[in-house]
């Protein structure tokens, strides 16, 4: 079965996805990801205010199984975080492009955005 | 390397994903594991136990020799009849636990865990000295498959043949049936909480049981179910799985498993330190708890702390998973004796920080009756 990876987004080597509107970037984390995982059962998200270098881990997710850490694709401070996603962490199955997003932080280095992969790269990474 | 099941190839084919369990490429799940465990609790679910270890102990001295080895009663075993049973060390600590089924009067079969196969063997052939007992290791000739859940007696009784239907069976009874002419056990057993049986068959015939099996439960709502749910399934009903609830320093006493230490029954390895623990209290115990709603499910390994101002570190948790059939995060882990009442709160460090958990009753989940 193959995995959704819309062509407007960026990516992450660790499957987290990045919508850039501004200078404001959204986070989430991929069909691919989400469909690994299978039945998420919990997101710990971070506060609002948290200043993230890329690569910190930012972020919880856990299946029925197992524990999986997200990291932050690119750094800023955390303008808002998705609250619903914590209540109902199945979002992030359903609509993982769009009511299951993590997080948004304001671009502190827009440069970072080249050295995610894009939506081509991601594929040929996941084998599709 | 890892070893595969005779059913490998049809876990791929199933598109099981494939992971790594006690020495074993085993299919964690095929659709998901909240799927897979509610297909359990509602239909029937279809399990490759191929990676358990089986030994047939056989001979006029077999039934003295597994009463020596094993902790629960044997004398009890009708030919026909098993029961679950743990093998201790000398000083109690649980070598392995089994089931043991009595094929004749001096015939028996132990159902043993994947990883401990060579420890169980080595242990059993050491004690076998000066008894007239034959020990023979058919692990890897015998392949095996569980089908658990309310509705597995509605189709399993078309997949055999021979002198009796498995729906005839009693729950812990095994029977000798037939498949295509070949011999095969089938037992009601198993490791869901729910009801159903297992299936021991020469491991060159299991996929043709296992295709037949999944094909008559097909129009039953049965589905392949894979390690993942076996493992939510047996924590929601406190099962121990070896590795985590027992092991050589964790005495069956400790794990509340002593219903099946038959202490009266004479002499056998473990007993003196078995019965010391009973009658002066174990050291630690193994307690189930419960997470309140939306926490994060607690895991393996994480620690154990007491409540209030004297909050201290009080032990581990050996299992625990988001339980699909309750919704919470749900655990066995270890503590000392005076924390293990149902009712008292405990909290589970989680990243750093720590989650209020309440002690409960085993079995977590009990089916309703309805």
């Amino acid at each position: 079965m193959s995995s959704k990876v819309p062509a407007d987004l960026k990516y992450a080597k660790s499957h987290e996805w990045v919508r850039v509107a501004g200078d404001v970037a959204t986070v989430g984390i991929t069909d691919h990801a989400q469909h690994e995982l299978t039945d998420i059962v919990f997101v710990e998200l971070p506060e609002v205010g948290r200043k993230l270098k890329a690569g910190d881990s930012c972020a919880v997710v856990e299946s029925v199984k197992t524990a999986s850490d997200i990291y932050a694709p690119v750094s800023g401070e955390v303008t808002a975080v998705n609250k619903p996603v914590v209540d109902d962490p199945a979002l992030v199955n359903s609509d993982p492009y769009g009511k299951g997003w993590f997080l948004q932080v304001k671009l502190a280095q827009r440069d970072e955005l080249n050295k995610l992969l894009s939506a081509a790269d991601y594929m040929s990474q996941i084998g599709q | 390397m890892l070893k595969r099941t005779p059913l490998y190839e049809a876990h791929v084919r199933l598109g099981g994903r494939m992971v790594e369990f006690g020495g074993w490429e085993m299919p964690v799940q095929y659709s998901s594991i909240v799927d897979e465990h509610n297909a359990v609790r509602r239909a029937a679910g279809v399990f490759d136990i191929s990676h358990m270890g089986e030994v047939r102990v056989r001979g006029a001295g077999a039934a003295d020799f597994l009463n020596f080895l094993l902790t629960n009663d044997i004398r009890k075993l009708a030919v026909g009849q098993g029961q679950y049973s743990i093998m201790c060390n000398e000083q109690g600590g649980t070598i392995d636990d089994l089931y043991v089924y009595r094929l004749g009067q001096q015939e028996f079969l132990l159902i043993i865990n994947a990883s401990r196969i060579d420890a169980d063997f080595a242990w059993l052939r050491q004690k076998t000295s000066g008894r007239d007992v034959k020990l023979e290791n058919v692990s890897d000739a015998m392949g095996a498959i569980a089908v658990q859940g309310p509705r597995a007696v509605e189709f399993i009784d078309g997949c055999f043949g021979g002198p009796t239907k498995p729906s005839a069976l009693k729950k812990n009874q095994i029977a000798t049936l037939t498949f295509d002419g070949k011999t095969v056990h089938v037992a009601r057993t198993g490791y869901t909480g729910e009801d159903g049986f297992e299936v021991v068959a020469p491991a060159e015939i299991i996929e043709k049981v296992w295709t037949r099996v999944l094909a008559a439960g097909h129009r039953h709502c049965a589905q392949p179910a894979g390690l993942g749910a076996r493992d939510t399934l047996r924590t929601e009903v406190c099962y121990p799985l070896y590795g985590h609830e027992l092991d050589e320093n964790t005495s069956p006493i400790e794990a509340g498993l002593g219903f099946f230490v038959a202490l009266d029954k004479g002499d056998f390895v473990g007993r003196k330190a078995l019965a010391d623990q009973k009658a002066n209290g174990p050291k630690k115990k193994c307690i189930a708890f419960k997470m309140p709603d939306k926490s994060a499910p607690p895991r393996p390994h994480y620690a154990i702390w007491s409540t209030g101002p004297k909050s201290t570190r009080i032990g581990e948790v050996v299992s625990g998973t988001q339980s699909p059939s309750l919704g919470i995060g749900i655990g066995l882990g270890y503590v000392p004796p005076e924390y293990v009442a149902p009712g008292n709160t405990i909290e589970i460090e989680i990243r750093g920080k720590r989650s209020p958990a309440q002690i409960v009753k085993k079995p977590i989940y009990q089916k309703q009756n309805v």
